[in-house]
């Protein structure tokens, strides 16, 4: 049987399985910590800390990657905790474009954040990619919390295309020496685009309907080689 | 640099086939190697790198873009790098540039049309004794002025080593007493005495012996050693799979202490890990020494080969059956964060400088996900003189709280900016006085700990240097670094080459030091040089501060903000809206 631990969130008390985190052990009674960058099937990597919590330590612990231990005090909405949470949330509203992701959107609100508050300052600008039938990559609204990259590599897909492109604020996603997807190991699975967040990575079909092309303009234009394709497996 | 149409691959053949059939790990060794070869790594090197070591090419172009010293655009085989931070700016190394940058007609980061050269600012070399400082290829040159440029490009300017003072000389006891290439003077004054005593104990002797030292780490953590190697020694696992990992990847801007033994005594460097393995019981040794140190590495290398070929490194050491314990030297390639322990095992194994979530901690999933114990140079020559002149002895220098002795690396506006080894216990003035003073009329302030530490006015100059008064006072005594600023010094310039130094060196992991860095260094960019401080600068920088110091994944991030907000404190003036423009001196 596995070993159980008892702990408090926001004063509520709380049984879980040793090796929960801290942000499921407080899911499980209702309480939610706000996320970014976590996916429930995804490794977590505790990249955008806005799931950090009051944990009765000198800093914060980031919910999605600390394990419930017997006796924690998790408190998950101190002053200092929503103080981080609306400054990182302002910091991003700042570098780049979220207004195709509905939940920063949300979050900006609860959190009393102010997406002008670090305006004029430097952006994370880099061109759009619109370089294969499948999807278009804007990394403009690109929040870096490496879902596509990890699917692309053991989270899933073992492929391999994508990685990064420079270090610290100027990290973007990139390919080998900046190569278009047709030209890397892609195999265009689209997992990627499913797990992206902000519409950074965008079906080229909804990209194209969302510009007011004609479905029959869109299907010449994304079905490259398809029909051919399909009367040869017919022969 | 126009670049060439075809690569010419055939001198990197010979290179590729000596790393047939290793794996990811070799990846940073191969990639300073092949790109020795034309300077830079062009797609074709890049192609049969990946081939060579079976790994994705996304995944070493990510790594390629994450160090700064590998060049995937086209850059000469020989680099200036001319240092930009503090000591080097105060000793007058903008000036240098303007004079070296005259003379090659090139802007930084730009390579001449011929491709024979190219030119860098960079930031802190780690020879603030010898501000200001560069590097010419791997030719170290230090204390430059305009007129030494001619012959500091034309690589005939003599290259200066380590300044050391203070003492009792404990663990640099033998620096500038030997020839740091020859074993036998090594063995001559004392050399692999500790080892072959530490040899006559068993492990758990040493352990107890180290732990009643009270050696705590000194790169700035301040973990007990003894701990900390027990613990690695009781972690499951044979000691083909354990490892020691000396942290040489000294990079923050004012510290310089572990190149002094490393140029000095590398040879006690050497003895210090193979102790280190022989008590926790682990066969592998790693040196992870910073791509800026060029005659660390070298001295280095020599000492290893020659430790190897006496069989103080090997199989069946010193003739113990089934002690056996090598050492690998890895150097980094321009990134502070592989000081941070765990990214420093990714670099080793060969990815971006990403540091780890903990727990898990090193001592039982380290490089490799293998038990490993990794200390800071300086803690390891500490275990080594504990040994050496036991307990009792240690405990006789420093105070009880915080024995034995510390490498302060004292520099800026003081006469002799230099390595001071020294007991725990001295204040600050003390210190200054015995590097010969202020050069100005007055100490103006003093960053204490590093480019994560804090700013001290004149008034705590009496605070004397020990683990307990650091900790009552809440200043971190962090890697040693008293860097001394006179009345002339406006300290805004400071606080943005600090700010500037976490921006370019974030690894971008986690957002709030990846934005937060950014957003730090433009508001007092901002202050500084575009119209002075507005009435929420203040605010917005705290509230950065306190987001990068309680949420960021590691202690970069962590204490970035630390000197700034140690400043916004102690001088409120400096980010006033009324103090718009002109140079500031705070009281």
């Amino acid at each position: 049987m596995t070993e159980l631990v008892t702990l408090t969130i926001d004063g509520h008390e709380v049984t879980v399985p040793a090796g929960t985190t801290v942000l499921n052990a407080a899911a499980s009674i209702g309480i939610t910590i706000p996320v970014v960058c976590y996916h429930p099937h995804l490794t977590a990597n505790g990249l955008c800390r806005v799931c950090s919590v009051d944990v009765g330590r000198r800093l914060q612990a980031a919910a999605c990657v600390t394990l419930v231990a017997p006796g924690m005090v998790v408190n998950t909405q101190t002053k200092d905790v929503r103080l981080a949470r609306r400054t990182i949330l302002e910091m991003l509203a700042s570098a780049v474009d979220l207004s195709e992701a509905p939940h920063l959107q949300d979050l900006l609100l609860e959190y009393d954040a102010d997406p002008e508050r670090f305006a004029g300052f430097e952006q994370r600008h880099t061109p759009v990619y619109d370089d294969n039938p499948f999807y278009i990559r804007d990394y403009n609204k690109c929040i870096n919390c490496w879902r596509c990259v990890q699917v692309c590599a053991e989270d899933a897909q073992y492929t391999f295309a994508l990685n990064f492109d420079g270090r610290g604020f100027h990290t973007t996603i990139g390919t080998f020496m900046g190569d278009g997807m047709p030209d890397t190991t892609c195999v265009f699975c689209g997992q990627c685009v499913g797990v992206c967040p902000t519409n950074a990575l965008k079906p080229k079909r909804q990209a194209m309907l969302e510009e007011g092309y004609d479905p029959d303009d869109i299907f010449r234009q994304t079905r490259r080689g398809g029909k051919k394709k399909r009367a040869l497996v017919g022969e | 640099m126009v670049q060439p149409a075809t690569i010419d691959m055939t001198s990197v053949e010979p290179v590729l086939a000596r790393y047939r059939g290793r794996g990811r790990d070799a990846l940073l060794p191969l990639l300073h190697e092949v790109q020795a070869v034309h300077g830079w790594l062009p797609r074709e090197v890049l192609e049969a790198v990946g081939h060579t070591l079976r790994v994705p090419l996304s995944d070493i172009h990510g790594v390629v873009e994450f160090y700064s010293m590998f060049y995937n655009e086209p850059t000469a085989r020989r680099v200036i790098r001319v240092c930009f931070d503090p000591a080097c700016h105060m000793a007058g190394s903008p000036a240098v540039r303007l004079a070296i940058e005259e003379r090659l007609g090139l802007r930084p980061g730009e390579t001449s049309e011929d491709g024979s050269i190219s030119y860098e600012t960079v930031p802190c070399l780690g020879m603030c004794e010898h501000a200001p400082n560069a590097l010419n290829g791997d030719r170290l040159a230090g204390d430059l002025t305009p007129a030494d440029v001619d012959a500091f490009l034309a690589g005939v300017f003599p290259e200066p080593e380590p300044k050391i003072y203070g003492g009792p000389l404990i663990k640099l006891a033998r620096a500038g007493k030997v020839n740091p290439l020859s074993l036998a003077d090594f063995e001559k004054y004392g050399g692999y005495k500790g080892l072959r005593k530490a040899m006559t104990m068993t492990p758990e002797e040493v352990l107890a012996t180290l732990k009643g030292s009270d050696v705590l780490g000194r790169g700035g953590a301040m973990f007990p050693v003894g701990l900390k190697w027990e613990m690695t020694r009781n972690a499951p696992g044979h000691p083909a799979e354990k490892h020691v990992i000396a942290n040489a990847d000294e990079s923050e801007p004012g510290t310089f202490k572990d190149r002094a033994l490393m140029e000095q005594d590398p040879f006690g460097l050497i003895e210090a890990l193979t102790m280190a393995g022989y008590t926790i019981g682990a066969e592998n040794g790693w040196i992870f020494l910073r791509g800026e140190y060029p005659r660390c590495y070298a001295r280095l290398k020599n000492a290893i080969d020659k430790a190897r070929a006496a069989g103080y490194l090997g199989r069946n050491i010193l003739g113990r059956k089934g002690f056996n314990f090598d050492i690998q030297l890895r150097l980094g390639a321009g990134a502070y964060i592989c000081g941070e322990e765990t990214a420093l095992f990714e670099a080793i194994e060969g990815k971006r400088g990403f540091p780890r979530i903990k727990p898990p901690f090193p001592t039982t999933h380290g490089l490799f996900q293998q038990p490993t114990a990794i200390n800071n140079v300086e803690t390891l020559a500490a275990t080594l003189s504990v040994i050496n002149i036991g307990v009792e002895q240690w405990h006789k220098l420093g105070t009880p709280g915080s024995p034995g002795t510390k490498w302060f690396c004292v520099s800026g506006r003081v006469l002799r900016p230099g390595v001071y080894e020294v007991p725990f216990g001295l204040t600050v003035r003390q210190l200054i006085q015995m590097a010969g003073g202020v050069i100005g009329n007055e100490i103006q302030a003093v960053l204490l700990g590093g480019a994560a530490g804090v700013f001290i006015g004149p008034r705590r100059l009496d605070t004397p240097l020990t683990y307990e008064d650091a900790k009552a006072q809440g200043f971190p005594l962090g890697s040693g670094v008293i860097m001394v600023f006179d009345e002339a010094v406006d300290l805004r310039d400071i606080m943005y080459m600090l700010a500037r130094f976490f921006a370019h060196e974030s690894c971008g992991k986690c957002y709030p030091c990846q934005i937060g860095t950014q957003r730090q260094l433009e508001i007092i960019e901002r202050i500084l040089r575009y119209g002075g401080p507005r009435p929420d600068d203040v605010i917005a920088l705290r509230d950065i501060g306190h987001t990068m110091t309680q949420t960021s994944l590691c202690g970069l991030g962590q204490t970035a903000a630390s000197a700034v907000l140690s400043a916004i404190d102690r001088w409120p003036e400096l980010f006033a809206p009324e103090a718009a423009n002109g140079r500031i001196r705070v009281r």
